[in-house]
């Protein structure tokens, strides 16, 4: 119904900084490090590729519902959103300034094929500084959330910056992998993945499966405004890493290990998980994903 | 004009009438593939200075027609365009242009 | 070198860490202290299954031997590049991995790796790369990509790639220039003893690798950056 309404406005069709003005207060959004100040990637000129001249992520504080809270949004069509010496940089100094300052929460409007190829070895090491900076923030208490609903989607590490987060939102459209189908067909043949197969794409690696499965928190429609009210409603989602939290997180995932045994397709591990209708959901709507989410945890 | 291991720098100058004085700076617009971002920022002097930095080398006739024609209808005085480009067709780069003008106060 | 080899080095032959396929794991003494070991070899692909045999070590030893160190023995090709495993959410099994070695961390845990043949990004960015140290043996070498797949994914040709391997800091896959980005902490010379120990003592609890990789003038900005943005 609500993608009929005249005024929706696709996210995945928005730049990052689109976003970030739909999605929170009006406003309220000051950044650091603006695009004036030039803090720009050192490494593109070499490969003949052009800077960008926020090196594809914006970044500061905004409010949320009028809570304070910290946003880091990447361009998903600057160079696939890929993390480079900078970009990462910008991520971390977010981090550790939630550290500091404590916002309400930091939020990540996630859309990155992971480590920028072009910058190799400084962008390996700025995903992992990410990665470190953000279990920091989530150890000192601080939510991080993360939002995921590019068209590019989430992969690479940013795949595993995300699941470092104690809440994501991801819509239908949205996806979250490691490898993309390409890398994986390139590897070991179009049998292996069919990298042009969107269905089995999205059934691999999309928002209803994740949200399933489980590896997402909320399951929303590609809709700014419902993305909004999804992050208001993560605000105060704080998930402690304890010993006992590891635990029965590893014991979910091994269960999952057993359950995909002989699973050839999403479809199989639906139904080995003991979700209902499972050769029906690629037909879904995100509201009747949601339910079955609700009925099978029942 | 230089080149930098496949990027081209192009630098245009025309003299504008129409002040834009003080205002904070405006971006419109994403380098990706056939994009452009476009930077407005005041700029002493009566000049609108152009610096374009392209991944799409040998267009320099064409970059100086687009502005010179958006720069005729938008005759600012006082502001220096910076562009990121990486490929954009000219009626891509005069809508981003257009754009960032309509982003002025 | 072969893992057998550096842990005889290390620990003599009384260690008990054994290999169970690619997967390496047990305890040895070090310095007269118990020491856990988890890791793999054959420059295995870390995929879903590999990913939490990892984590589940790093869990036991929270569990049953608080303080213990945890040394991770690090010899990948990369993450396992499987429809399978992306099925599963092998993002999901690395950011558990590394989530149990952070919280070893916290609880006190000294955790050291060492890539002692090669690593690939995605094989190691939630092991070592998430340890309180990643040191690497000076003929290790460490990569992002394979080529041929780099250049599918960047549209840069191979030559350009190879190219840039051979000669510049950013993509060369020498372990001297991790280290120079900071990336790497430390390079273990010929006394593998002194390597540890080093590590076990030296090794900083929080993340100093921008600083280093500024201080070693391999990575300029990192460390820049981030003071920009807390002074903003």
């Amino acid at each position: 119904m609500s993608s009929t309404l005249p005024d929706r406005v696709s996210y995945a069709e928005c730049s990052a900084r689109e976003r970030i003005a739909r999605l929170f207060d009006a406003g309220s959004f000051r950044e650091w490090l603006p695009p004036a100040m030039r803090v720009m990637s050192p490494h593109l000129a070499q490969l003949g590729v052009p800077a960008a001249f926020d090196d594809g992520v914006a970044i500061g504080e905004a409010r949320l519902a009028e809570r304070r809270v910290f946003v880091g949004a990447q361009e998903g069509e600057f160079m696939g959103g890929g993390v480079g010496e900078v970009h990462g940089a910008k991520l971390v100094g977010l981090f550790k300034r939630a550290l500091r300052d404590r916002p309400d929460a930091v939020l990540l409007l996630a859309e990155s094929g992971g480590v920028r190829l072009h910058e190799a070895n400084a962008g390996l090491i700025a995903v992992s500084e990410v990665m470190r900076a953000l279990l920091d923030t989530r150890a000192a208490g601080i939510p991080v959330i993360v939002l995921i609903g590019g068209a590019n989607g989430c992969f690479g590490g940013m795949g595993i910056v995300a699941r470092c987060a104690d809440h994501l939102v991801i819509s239908d459209i949205g996806r979250l992998a490691m490898s993309g189908p390409e890398v994986i067909e390139a590897s070991h043949g179009v049998e292996e993945f069919d990298s042009r197969d969107r269905a089995l794409v999205w059934r691999t690696t999309g928002g209803k499966h994740r949200f399933l499965v489980g590896d997402c928190d909320q399951l929303v429609e590609d809709d700014v405004q419902v993305f909004r009210a999804a992050a208001v409603r993560a605000l105060d989602a704080l998930r402690p890493l304890t010993l006992q939290s590891l635990q029965d997180e590893h014991a979910v995932l091994t269960q999952r290990l057993h359950a995909g045994e002989g699973a050839e397709d999403a479809v199989d591990l639906w139904q080995s998980l003991g979700i209902a209708h499972a050769g029906a959901v690629p037909d879904m709507n995100a509201e009747q994903v949601r339910t079955l989410r609700q009925e099978s945890l029942a | 004009m230089s080149m930098a291991a496949g990027l081209e720098t192009l630098q245009y100058s025309f003299t504008g009438s129409q002040a834009a004085g003080m205002f904070a700076p405006v971006l419109v617009g994403v380098v990706g593939s056939g994009n452009l971002e476009v930077l407005l920022e005041p700029s002493p002097g009566t000049a609108c200075r152009f610096e374009v930095q392209t991944s799409a080398r040998g267009f320099g006739s064409i970059w100086e027609a687009v502005l010179r024609d958006f720069h005729s209808r938008h005759p600012l005085a006082g502001v220096a365009v910076a562009i990121h480009d990486m490929g954009a067709t000219p009626a891509v780069v005069s809508l981003r242009l257009a754009q960032a003008a309509a982003a002025l106060p | 070198m072969k893992w057998t080899d550096v842990a005889t080095q290390l620990f003599g032959n009384g260690h008990e860490i054994r290999a169970d396929g690619e997967f390496l794991s047990g305890s040895a003494t070090f310095d007269g202290q118990a020491i856990a070991v988890v890791g793999s070899t054959n420059h295995a692909p870390i995929g879903y299954a590999l990913a939490l045999r990892q984590a589940k070590v790093v869990l036991e030893t929270i569990d049953l031997h608080p303080g213990r160190a945890i040394f991770l023995l690090i010899d990948t090709q990369g993450q396992q590049l499987r429809r399978h495993d992306e099925l599963l959410g092998i993002n999901r099994a690395m950011a558990h991995l590394g989530c149990c070695i952070d919280l070893a961390r916290r609880r006190g845990h000294r955790v050291i790796g060492l890539v002692y043949d090669q690593a690939l990004s995605g094989g190691f960015i939630t092991s070592g790369l998430i340890a309180d140290a990643c040191d690497a043996l000076p003929e290790a070498e460490i990569r992002v990509m394979r080529i041929p797949a780099m250049a599918r994914v960047t549209k840069l040709s191979e030559d350009v790639l190879t190219a840039l391997s051979a000669s510049n800091p950013v993509f060369a896959p020498g372990v001297q220039n991790y280290l120079r980005m900071g990336g790497v902490r430390a390079l273990w010379q010929a006394d593998l003893k002194a390597g540890l120990r080093d590590a076990l003592t030296h090794a900083a609890t929080d993340d100093r690798r921008a600083i280093d990789g500024r201080e070693r003038g391999g990575r300029l900005l990192a460390a820049a950056v981030v003071e920009q943005v807390l002074a903003a």
